[in-house]
């Protein structure tokens, strides 16, 4: 009954509008175009000042986007970056790891983000290395205990080696499994498992799944 | 002569038994290869992996509306959720507000679906220790939360019930009724329940200082959701990152003092009436509107990047966007909860009995359609 009526009244909504001059009455935010972020340089930001003040050199770049802060860090500062972010800054948890491909790209073909939360005052922080191929990451294992099997995942999925992890095996895939599912250059369509794993038995193409990827 | 060779058998005998993958109390296909002493666990290591099906591969290939089926198989008992974590990360790069009527509809629904997952967690966790009938009760009342599903957006289980900008439909008819229906009656289930358990005996025996992970721990293995809770972290995105309208909402947040299965089980309990407490909030309020924003036709988040999380039924559940401001993700990244509160089982089980490793799965909450993706 009640939810007859609240239809009733949103019907005869629009037909009473038109009456007014639509042009006067500020538009609501979600009948307008939205204001899309823009990112744009966050060198001031408090969180930023404050890691490069514990670890001069740390800070390559800064950006803040949608509220969220950005540090690029060199691969050389980012193990004392991430000791100093813990203890000193208190950023006691990592909430997330992950890895981002960039083919091509003449910076390194990855970026590794790290995602680091304070409960002190409830603040986030990004921070990316970016790292080129066949080059080792410093695990942060030793910081938070919480990266192993996010940077296992990363191995996995993308190949990256984590210098100091202590147990860096396969997570998702299976042992054996060749080649790393989230790269750009895996086919979206799959390997030929049977063939990349026991070439012996299976032709190549003859495997469970057809597609034929070369690794 | 006979009695010492069997005890230095016994002494000397590390044995590993293989758990799972098929195995009811596994709550899927998660396989631990468990080190035991006797009946003494001194090391358990699981392995996943059994259900990956390459989800943030798809979504690369998928346009944004497009990804959301694909969340849904993610946890598929909080299909709800995953939805919602996925439009907020994509409204949250566009800059896009929805409308306060699509806010509250996404509140009640993803509370229906707190509900509903709790009331999994609690049938199934009580049936692996051994109380047979909450496992009832409980379906019976979730079967109702899905009947309301499947009013509003035809389906159960894989809801695909959000799109970028807001809601695909509005409410049918009488829908608000039959769900203040629904809540009226429930917290008095929720007692029922605890009468069954929350003074029993044997319930007790098994949950009271199983599985306990320190406050401090709790943190270091980046535990979320009720599993920090239990252990007294007075943490929730709801309350420290509000989304939608869940800043105009009254709800407490409960936590436990002793980090063990108990008091994991105690908050889940509260959580459960703190929801209807919310559902019953947003009905009162629900306001007048249009259910979607004005977005384009074709959804195109602007170059960059974001991470948004919302506080699903099991913990904070995350996705960080990579843009390059084409119609698909460049990468879309998915924080799983259960991925992360997983890692902390050996650290939970370690010395204690192989019978409270099923119940340690159990407080855990885990879905292996979201560990694995």
């Amino acid at each position: 009954m009640a939810e007859e009526d609240k239809g009733a009244a949103r019907a005869s909504a629009p037909a009473g509008a038109p009456a007014g001059d639509p042009a006067a009455a500020p538009k609501a935010p979600w009948e307008d175009k939205p204001v899309t972020p823009v990112p744009h340089d966050a060198g001031a930001h408090p969180a930023v000042a404050e890691l490069e003040a514990a670890v001069p050199g740390a800070v390559a770049e800064a950006v803040e986007m949608a509220g969220q802060v950005t540090v690029v860090v060199p691969l050389n500062r980012l193990l004392a970056a991430c000791q100093a972010l813990k203890e000193q800054l208190g950023y006691g948890f990592l909430v997330d790891l992950t890895v981002v491909d960039w083919p091509g790209r003449e910076a390194g073909r990855f970026d590794v983000v790290y995602w680091l939360h304070r409960h002190r005052d409830e603040s986030r922080l990004r921070v990316k290395v970016r790292v080129a191929e066949g080059q080792e990451v410093p695990s942060v294992t030793p910081v938070w205990k919480v990266a192993n099997w996010m940077e296992r995942e990363a191995f996995d999925m993308f190949g990256l080696y984590f210098g100091g992890h202590p147990n860096l095996e396969r997570i998702l895939t299976w042992e054996g499994f060749s080649g790393h599912p989230l790269r750009k250059d895996f086919p979206l369509e799959g390997i030929d498992t049977g063939a990349a794993i026991y070439p012996d038995v299976f032709p190549p193409g003859g495997g469970p799944v057809a597609g034929g990827g070369e690794e | 002569m006979e009695r010492t060779h069997l005890k230095a058998f016994a002494d000397a005998e590390e044995m590993e038994i293989s758990f799972g993958p098929q195995h009811p109390s596994t709550h899927g296909v998660l396989r631990l290869m468990v080190k035991v002493d006797g009946e003494r666990i001194l090391d358990v290591k699981p392995i996943i992996g059994y259900l990956h099906r390459g989800t943030e591969k798809l979504f690369e290939r998928e346009t944004y509306n497009g990804c959301i089926p694909h969340t849904d198989r993610m946890d598929y008992t909080a299909a709800v959720t995953n939805n919602q974590g996925l439009v907020g990360a994509v409204e949250r790069l566009m800059g896009i507000t929805i409308p306060p009527r699509a806010a509250y509809l996404r509140m009640i629904l993803a509370e229906l679906q707190r509900l509903a997952s709790h009331l999994v967690w609690l049938a199934t966790h009580a049936l692996d220790i051994g109380a047979q009938t909450p496992y009832f009760y409980c379906f019976e009342e979730r079967d109702k939360i899905l009947d309301l599903f499947e009013e509003y957006c035809g389906a159960r289980l894989t809801t695909n019930c959000m799109r970028v900008g807001g809601m695909p439909f509005d409410l049918t008819p009488g829908w608000t009724d039959r769900c203040r229906a629904f809540i009226e009656q429930f917290p008095a289930k929720v007692s029922d329940w605890e009468r069954l358990l929350t003074k029993n005996r044997i319930w007790r025996e098994r949950t009271v200082g199983v599985g306990v992970i320190s406050a401090a721990d709790a943190i270091e293995w980046g535990l979320t959701g009720p599993p920090l809770r239990g252990s007294g972290v007075r943490w929730d995105i709801r309350k420290v990152f509000p989304y939608d309208r869940y800043d105009e909402v009254e709800f407490d947040v409960p936590i436990g003092t002793n980090g063990d299965t108990y008091d994991r089980y105690l908050v889940r309990m509260e959580e459960m009436r703190q929801s209807v407490r919310i559902i019953r909030q947003c009905l009162e309020r629900l306001p007048d509107g249009p259910v979607m924003a004005k977005v384009p036709k074709i959804i195109k988040p602007p170059k960059g990047e974001v991470y948004f999380s919302v506080e699903a039924p099991k913990g904070e559940l995350g996705y960080y966007l990579v843009s390059e401001g084409g119609d698909t993700p460049y990468r879309l990244h998915v924080r799983p909860a259960c991925f992360i509160n997983l890692q902390a089982l050996p650290e939970m089980v370690r010395g204690q009995l192989v019978a409270d490793l099923v119940a340690v799965i159990g407080t855990l909450d885990i879905v292996l359609g979201e560990i694995d993706r």
